[in-house]
């Protein structure tokens, strides 16, 4: 029978989920005996093109194009995974939802102390367009399972992938249920 | 609160209690844990939480502003409570803005604590991103009412315990905010070593400079589930 497929992505994060998984030491032979990788920031996949078992998203939607590989995860992923506090409720990049997208433009790039000339506005059309806020992945797309932390410990994805890929549903002990 | 006892049962098992106890004062002195937000054993009950919550006599009813009685039969430890309590956790932690990562109370939180204990993986209702004051004004003491979950701990404390009533509620429903006695924080009479500052079961109201003192892994609720204290004093029923 053919491996399960994982594939995984980072949105509006830190990248620091997919630095936990890979802190799962001497497992990742484990793991890779465990499942195929597919489309991936590990493996540099541009796109989907079979279906995937697992899908891991890390990290929230805070613009457009996080929006689309968001969809396009969720369309070829048959169990989809919140994986991290940005993925679950927007974590550092949604602290902006309580400024106002406006507002932190302007500290950022006119107003802030280390501003010189007045300066400008990022406007290139190549850069993905910013969303009102930033959004969990649940409330643009189904999510099937949480995954909370952040990041979570390499053991909580360690131990949900490997229930994931062997049918089960994913059960975090207590001292793996951590939502930071 | 007199010396008579009486009997009642938690879950199936006969506890005995003082005449004058609340369900949840009776059910802590024989080691039965009732989750809970809003109580503290130091101050008056005020049944705001809702998260004590138990079926008693067939009714449901907060544990904390519940007398106990003669032959009371209480249910807490049920699936179907514990749902709605963790709906309720979850509620809490959409209305507001829990950040955990972030927070210097990680690890000593209750609200996190009962997440955890009543199996929350992650708060699945609509977040509602609210607008709220930060108040940083005290040279000792921070306010974020960003995390306050509205369980009028401070406001009890500062009344009943410091003779100050610092604390005090606005608004009311989903517009229902804490508020002080002045235009801010650093313009009452709040101290440091005031009860009140030291009962908040979240991260809301902050002694500065002493965050992060403790390292990760090393928190109240690191090792052990929030009420796992009062559970060890559970007594082996007399037979």
């Amino acid at each position: 029978m053919a491996k399960p497929r994982l594939a995984t992505c980072s949105l509006a994060g830190c990248f620091g989920c997919h630095m936990s998984l890979l802190d799962m030491d001497e497992r990742l032979l484990e793991l890779i005996d465990l499942v195929d990788l597919d489309k991936s920031p590990l493996d540099d996949k541009k796109c989907f093109d079979q279906p995937v078992d697992i899908g891991l998203v890390e990290g929230g939607c805070s613009n457009e194009h996080n929006v689309h590989v968001l969809k396009q995860f969720r369309k070829n992923c048959r169990i989809l995974v919140s994986v991290g506090a940005c993925a679950i409720n927007g974590g550092v990049p949604s602290m902006r939802n309580l400024v106002g997208l406006r507002e932190c433009l302007e500290e950022a790039y006119l107003n802030g102390p280390t501003v010189e000339d007045g300066g400008t506005m990022p406007n290139d059309e190549d850069l993905p367009l910013l969303l009102d806020r930033v959004y969990p992945s649940h409330e643009i797309v189904k999510i099937d399972y949480f995954l909370p932390g952040c990041p979570p410990s390499a053991n909580a994805i360690w131990e949900t992938i490997k229930a994931l890929a062997s049918g089960r549903e994913p059960a975090l002990s207590y001292r793996l249920r951590k939502y930071d | 609160m007199s010396d008579a006892r009486i009997s009642l049962t938690v879950d199936g098992t006969q506890i005995q209690a003082l005449e004058g106890q609340s369900v949840i004062q009776a059910c802590d002195a024989a080691g039965v844990y009732v989750p809970r937000l809003c109580y503290h054993p130091d101050l008056p009950p005020a049944g705001h939480c809702r998260v004590c919550s138990c079926r008693i006599n067939g009714r449901i009813n907060s544990a904390c502003v519940t007398p106990v009685s003669q032959g009371m039969v209480v249910e807490n430890d049920t699936p179907a409570l514990n749902s709605d309590r963790r709906v309720i956790i979850e509620m809490l932690f959409v209305e507001g803005y829990h950040l955990c990562p972030t927070c210097e109370k990680s690890g000593d939180c209750e609200l996190q604590a009962l997440g955890y204990r009543l199996g929350m993986a992650a708060p699945t209702l609509p977040y509602l991103w609210p607008q709220r004051e930060l108040d940083a004004t005290h040279p000792e003491i921070v306010l974020d009412r960003n995390r306050c979950i509205l369980c009028s701990r401070c406001i009890r404390a500062s009344r009943y315990e410091d003779g100050k009533s610092v604390f005090g509620f606005e608004g009311r429903g989903i517009h229902m905010r804490l508020t002080v006695d002045g235009s801010a924080l650093g313009d009452t009479a709040m101290a440091a070593a005031d009860k009140a500052a030291h009962v908040c079961p979240v991260g809301c109201i902050l002694i500065k400079r002493t965050g992060f003192r403790t390292p990760s892994g090393h928190h109240r609720f690191d090792k052990a589930p929030i009420g796992s204290d009062i559970e060890a004093v559970r007594s082996v029923p007399k037979t």
